[in-house]
């Protein structure tokens, strides 16, 4: 099956859930009219039309649009970040170097296909331009924390998240010549994170009774976390033909997916209450910000990315 | 054609989300008057209304620095028709409040910052007495207090690149000037709707 085949097979098999989520969610709320729940399930349905519909798009147009596209979610992420964390006029100087020179070069890099620099880049020069930049605007009051969240946002909404883009440079021999496969290895990402958050979501609601972790992300359930948990991780195993992995491997990976975004949306949600939001942002409909569909890539997809690199790059 | 472009770059950099708090979008005669920061401010509450109000809605903006000449000129006039004013009035020159009467007659609403200045604070300063003539002259238009966040840490004075943040605009209830109330009075009550918003 070349990478063509195999698109129409995902987005087949994605657009049957999403008819189906449709039509449970009209059913539901036909039964329980003016329930909340039910109404944001359906808004939540209705943004992931929309998100599925973006990538389908990307899928065709390729490389490029893949690099802007996650730039542009980067900048949307990094904007809820800093427009939640208090920053003080000195910090103007850091802020704009993130957003009009640090954010912009990382995605060149991927689309350069220069690795190694794209691995360093941020965590060293952009590590250390920060604070400097910072100290030449002379406030020192709370400097170090100050600096930090700074670069903690940067982090985690442009490093982190750009990794889900730069699977694109892996060259994974049998699999990375034949050309769009490894934007399929992408989506395969993107689909086990997002339906891991959509399986944990369901039997949290259908099932959940212990809390993981009251305090930080109420929602978080034993019952949710194995069950979804397990049911993504069959998922992300059924779909081994969309990636260079055996069956085996891909319940590995798919593994690894769903408890590095499991930990990544739990540090998250107690990043954003430590700031005081219930929310990131508004952006996408019944979801919240985009770091609130974000959080679990940006911990997901370096993990993933470096798994690939480390067993399947020779 | 260029108002889109300019919204959609306004939208890009800083959200500009409206949240109607104490009224609606209704396409009544108002005077939106709010906390000024930055030079985002005039065109972040602009691109926070609907497109219908946004074609009747004059941003009132300072001759000195959006009428010299040049692109910002361009972009006052053709992109969000903005109203120029004279900030400082000349002893005998021209009323610098007519334009605005004017345009209020004409059935343009208005947005107006009514501390005059750019202040780098997250709540308002004492406003001038702009607010109050127009509200005597014009009482038929509504008075809406509006509070943009944010928008102090997104450009500062003298700085020239906005940090992208999301700006909410905070739209309160309409008020207006009571029988027999006093300038100050009615400055202060209106300055601390704005507060209230914060």
């Amino acid at each position: 099956m070349n990478s063509q085949e195999k698109f129409y097979w995902l987005f087949g098999g994605i657009l049957s859930l999403l008819v189906l989520a449709s039509c449970i969610g009209a059913l539901l709320h036909w039964r329980a009219r003016g329930n909340e729940t039910i109404a944001n399930l359906n808004a939540r349905v209705r943004a992931w039309w929309v998100m599925v519909a973006i990538i389908a798009v990307n899928f065709v147009l390729g490389t490029n649009a893949t690099v802007v596209l996650f730039a542009l979610a980067s900048l949307f992420a990094l904007r809820e970040f800093i427009t939640l964390t208090p920053t003080r006029p000195g910090d103007y100087l850091p802020l704009v170097a993130c957003f009009y020179v640090l954010l912009p070069v990382q995605y060149w890099l991927i689309a350069a296909d220069w690795y190694n620099l794209f691995a360093i880049f941020l965590p060293v020069y952009g590590f250390l331009l920060l604070p400097v930049l910072a100290a030449v605007s002379g406030d020192t009051e709370d400097f170090l924390a100050r600096v930090t969240k700074v670069q903690w946002g940067l982090m985690i909404t442009v490093y982190c998240i750009s990794y889900a883009p730069a699977l694109l440079l892996v060259e994974v021999p049998g699999f990375s010549e034949q050309p769009r496969n490894n934007l399929l290895l992408m989506i395969y990402l993107l689909t086990i994170v997002q339906m891991s958050d959509v399986l944990q979501y369901v039997f949290g609601k259908l099932l959940g009774k212990h809390k993981i972790a009251p305090k930080v992300s109420p929602s978080k359930t034993v019952e949710g976390f194995v069950g979804g948990g397990l049911a993504a991780t069959g998922l992300g195993t059924a779909l081994w033909w969309i990636t260079p992995f055996t069956p085996l491997q891909a319940c590995g990976m798919a593994a690894a997916i769903v408890v590095s975004g499991f930990l990544g949306g739990l540090a998250l949600s107690a990043v954003k209450r430590s700031l005081g939001a219930k929310d990131w942002g508004a952006m996408i409909e019944g979801h919240g910000g985009m770091l609130d569909r974000l959080d679990s890539v940006s911990f997901a997809a370096p993990i993933f990315f470096h798994l690939t690199r480390y067993f399947f790059e020779p | 054609m260029l108002s889109q472009a300019l919204s959609l770059f306004v939208r890009l950099l800083v959200g500009a989300r409206p949240q109607w708090v104490g009224c609606k979008p209704d396409p009544a005669l108002r005077i939106y008057y709010a906390n000024h920061t930055s030079h985002m401010d005039t065109l972040a509450l602009w691109c926070a209304l609907p497109a219908n109000l946004r074609a009747r809605t004059r941003p009132v903006a300072a001759a000195d620095y959006w009428a010299g000449g040049g692109f910002k000129s361009y972009l006052a006039t053709h992109g969000f028709n903005a109203l120029f004013i004279q900030r400082h009035r000349e002893p005998g020159g021209p009323d610098p409040l007519a334009p605005l009467e004017a345009a209020l007659a004409n059935g343009q609403s208005l947005i107006i910052f009514p501390e005059g200045t750019r202040r780098a604070q997250a709540l308002p300063s004492a406003f001038k007495s702009g607010l109050y003539h127009l509200a005597t002259r014009c009482p038929q238009a509504e008075l809406v207090p509006v509070y943009m966040d944010n928008l102090y840490r997104s450009l500062p004075k003298g700085a020239l690149l906005p940090v992208p943040l999301t700006c909410t605009v905070r739209l309160g209830k309409p008020l207006q000037l009571q029988a027999g109330e006093d300038k100050d009075e009615f400055l202060e009550r209106a300055r601390l709707a704005v507060v209230e918003l914060a």
